[in-house]
């Protein structure tokens, strides 16, 4: 077994093979590996008793779950509509450019990914992007490179 | 079961009093996520660190969101003998200052302070009750969020908690489903459907199993009213919930929340435990025989789940795609085919309090026809930015510019967007509406679960119409043709009006369009969908006009019929936006005023970002680059 499968196994031991548990394992599998790896979701199909493309059905109708590696620090901009009309637009412009990535995919080296947020609560700081758990209020196209300098090839 | 209430409640009254009224200064510190995105953590190991260098003995507390997000971080002192006062704008250097000075110099930092709460009147500090953005304010809802610690059970207990839950359980269910249809209560989630009636008809249907949901699946941008309620005082809504059990006989609830709120969930799970441990929750509650379980069910990020049969059919772990009329009503088949009763977040805090204070103390606030009070997240372009409980039938005016503080950075009110993506726009000349479910449905927006974004004249309406309709063109879930394809071809008609490629025509398109998909669509996302494309057409229709017929985006937004320009005058040639183009679009050296090349420029705007406010050389202007 590799680790993927051991990981996965420990995962699915912890709960039934029941339909309510479906999105709540999928949770886990990707709170575990930051993605739903394809191994994965064939494993947890055959734990469930039904087909992938089942799982799949199920994984790809929410916004939350990832089938590609994520980078190391997850970039989050925050597109609400009180950053919209304080420009968010421009501010993920600046960030794909400065990332060398469009939104939805991660760097060559798997040090970033970049995603949109439909709201993280902090209208008060619009326009707002989270680096992994700490967030950036008030933040200006011209102040990126700075920030994401703080988190380049660091752990 | 009040009885067996008391000793907890007897006990937690004294810890309370013990702390407010003790020897030792009390220091608050606002530290939910609007306060520890702007560094609340920080500060409060900051002001731990002082006093711990200062020798100064004091109790720090974490407590929820005061609503004055505008104000984050925010630091309260009580000190013995002295009116609570709120210090805003705390950063930790700061608040490293204002210990030193309160404690040892013995300045109580008027400069700092928003306000002070208490009889006793402070030199340089005013009430907090005397200011206008918050007298008008009535506070049901968010009671004790900011003032009490959300992961204490007993400051809830302080504070008339679970006194509703007590006197409920001494109740027939029937009385309780009175009482909440005499109150007037309906139904926080945005569709305002009473309460009362919506529980006696799931208390009708017979089952051998029942469940109670609260939809905490607060999806709509530029709202947080519900993850601030849970944030801040978790217990109201489990309190409700059980009360709710009780009332159509449920032995099982849910909370379905949204991932993207780890410490309201955080907060809500202690909460549960907390309220397990003391029996209020779990087996036989207070001794009433009466059994209730709730658990977590933490939402994966679908806008479409607040519908209640989409949000059912992602718990049973399906794809959560609403299901087509005729069908019976979640009250009837919902969770596992079992009668559910569905609130909203505020639905059920509001529940406790109207068992505790009676149906009248609730209906004597708002209006005949909306009782209670509203939360609003008022953001976007306004000074106030923050969590606001009003009156229902507030003048929207008073809103805007008494708590709001009128627009930021001195521009003009353009429009308020109520509703999120169902909802729509309401222009200048609507400010003297009433605020509550009726008059804001009337006038072509609604009041969904809360968010308020203000606009003013730099936000272009075809711009927000277009980005609703991008919103939930991208959270359909595709099962009906109405909403899944009606949306991007609406879409795809705003992008040519905003892109500069607008035809005669296309408004009266965009409102058959978005008719059809009203008329045509199986669930609330889809029949809402167009609101805020129509109600800026019915509001806004001159600056549609403006980009279709002159090519011109009045606003200044739309990157097809603007071009930025350096005026060579005020050009003080500081390299300053020469260096921050992305592209090299710039020209020109020290002493050389520069020049943007027109050709290579993608309108990003980080030229005028740059350009010093002094020099102002850096200018946006109407039309596409000659």
């Amino acid at each position: 077994m590799t680790d993927m499968d051991q990981a996965v196994q420990k995962i699915l031991s912890r709960h039934q093979p029941a339909r309510h548990e479906l999105i709540p394992i999928l949770q886990a599998v990707q709170a575990e590996f930051g993605y739903l790896p394809k191994a994965a979701m064939q494993a947890v199909a055959r734990f469930m008793k039904v087909s992938p493309s089942k799982i799949y059905g199920v994984a790809t109708f929410f916004a939350q779950f990832y089938f590609t590696r994520r980078g190391k620090h997850g970039v989050k901009v925050c597109l609400g509509t009180a950053c919209h009309v304080k420009g968010a637009a421009r501010l993920m412009e600046t960030f794909e450019r400065e990332m060398g990535i469009t939104c939805g995919c991660a760097t060559d080296d798997y040090q970033f990914s970049l995603e949109r947020v439909n709201c993280v609560g902090s209208c008060a700081i619009a326009p707002v992007a989270m680096i992994g758990e700490d967030v950036y209020g008030h933040l200006e196209s011209n102040q990126v490179k700075e920030v994401l300098k703080k988190y380049a090839h660091s752990t | 079961m009040r009885t067996a209430l008391e000793p907890l409640r007897a006990k937690a009254l004294k810890k309370w009093q013990e702390m407010e009224q003790g020897n030792l200064p009390v220091i608050m510190v606002g530290a939910a996520t609007c306060g520890r995105a702007t560094g609340a953590l920080d500060v409060v190991s900051a002001l731990e660190e002082k006093l711990k260098a200062m020798g100064k003995e004091a109790i720090v507390r974490q407590v929820g969101c005061v609503g004055m997000c505008y104000h984050e971080v925010l630091v309260d002192i009580s000190a013995p003998g002295m009116p609570r006062i709120t210090y805003g704008g705390i950063t930790p250097d700061l608040g490293r200052d204002l210990l030193e000075d309160f404690f040892v110099r013995g300045n109580i930092r008027p400069d700092l302070a928003v306000g002070s709460t208490g009889a006793a009147h402070l030199d340089g500090i005013k009430r907090l009750a005397e200011r206008p953005e918050l007298n008008q304010q009535v506070k049901v809802v968010l009671r004790n969020c900011g003032h009490i610690d959300p992961s204490s059970i007993d400051d809830y207990l302080a504070h008339d908690g679970y006194l509703g839950l007590a006197k409920a359980l001494e109740m027939t269910p029937h009385a309780i489903i009175e009482e909440v249809k005499q109150s007037g209560l309906r139904g926080r989630g945005g569709a305002g459907f009473s309460a009362g009636r919506k529980w006696e008809s799931c208390l009708q249907v017979k089952s051998d199993q029942k469940y109670v949901i609260c939809n905490a699946d607060e999806g709509d941008p530029g709202a947080f009213m519900d993850r601030s309620v849970l944030e801040g005082d978790p217990h109201s809504v489990i309190e409700g919930m059980i009360i709710a059990g009780y009332a159509i006989g449920a032995n099982k609830g849910y909370v379905y929340v949204r991932a993207e709120y780890p410490l309201a969930i955080r907060q809500l799970r202690r909460g549960i435990a907390q309220a397990k441990e003391m029996g209020l929750l779990g087996d036989n509650i207070l001794g009433s025989g009466f059994s209730f379980e709730l658990e977590i069910f933490p939402g994966a990020g679908a806008f479409v789940c607040g519908e209640s049969t989409a949000l059912v059919l992602s718990i049973e772990g399906k794809r959560g795609m609403p299901k087509p009329l005729p069908r019976p009503r979640t009250t009837e088949e919902g969770l596992w085919g079992k009668p559910t009763l569905l609130n909203n977040v505020k639905t059920f805090a509001c529940v406790a309090q109207i068992i505790h204070h009676g149906a009248k103390w609730f209906s004597s606030i708002g209006t005949p026809k909306c009782r209670g009070t509203a939360v609003f997240a008022l953001t976007g372009k306004i000074n106030n930015c923050g969590l606001i409980e009003v009156p229902m039938g507030i003048q929207l005016r008073k809103i805007i510019e008494d708590i709001g503080g009128g627009v930021a950075n001195g521009r003009t009110f353009k429009a308020v967007q109520t509703g999120g993506p169902s909802g729509g726009c309401l222009p200048s000349a609507m400010l003297d509406l009433p605020v509550d479910f009726d008059s804001l449905t009337e006038a072509g927006s609604m009041m969904g679960s809360g968010g308020m974004v203000v606009l003013d004249e730099g936000t272009c309406m075809v711009d927000i119409a277009k980005y609703f309709i991008d919103f939930t063109l991208d959270e359909s879930c595709g099962q009906c043709i109405p909403c899944r394809v009606g949306t991007e071809q609406m879409l795809k008609v705003l992008n040519d009006i905003c892109e500069g490629r607008g035809r005669e025509g296309d408004i009266d398109l965009l409102v058959e369009m978005g008719e059809a998909i009203v008329a045509g669509s199986i669930c609330g996302l889809g029949q809402s969908a167009p609101n805020p494309v129509l109600s800026t057409i019915r509001y806004f229709r001159d600056e549609y006009e403006a980009h279709i017929r002159e090519h011109r985006c009045p606003a200044l937004v739309c990157k097809a019929m603007i071009r930025f320009e350096i005026d060579p005058d005020k050009c003080k040639a500081c390299m300053l936006c020469l260096k921050a183009c992305p592209v090299g679009a710039i020209t020109g050296a020290k002493k050389t005023p520069h020049v943007i090349d027109q050709a290579l420029c993608t309108k990003c705007g980080v030229c005028l970002e740059v350009c010093p406010d002094r020099f102002g050389a850096v200018v946006c202007l109407s039309g596409a680059p000659k």
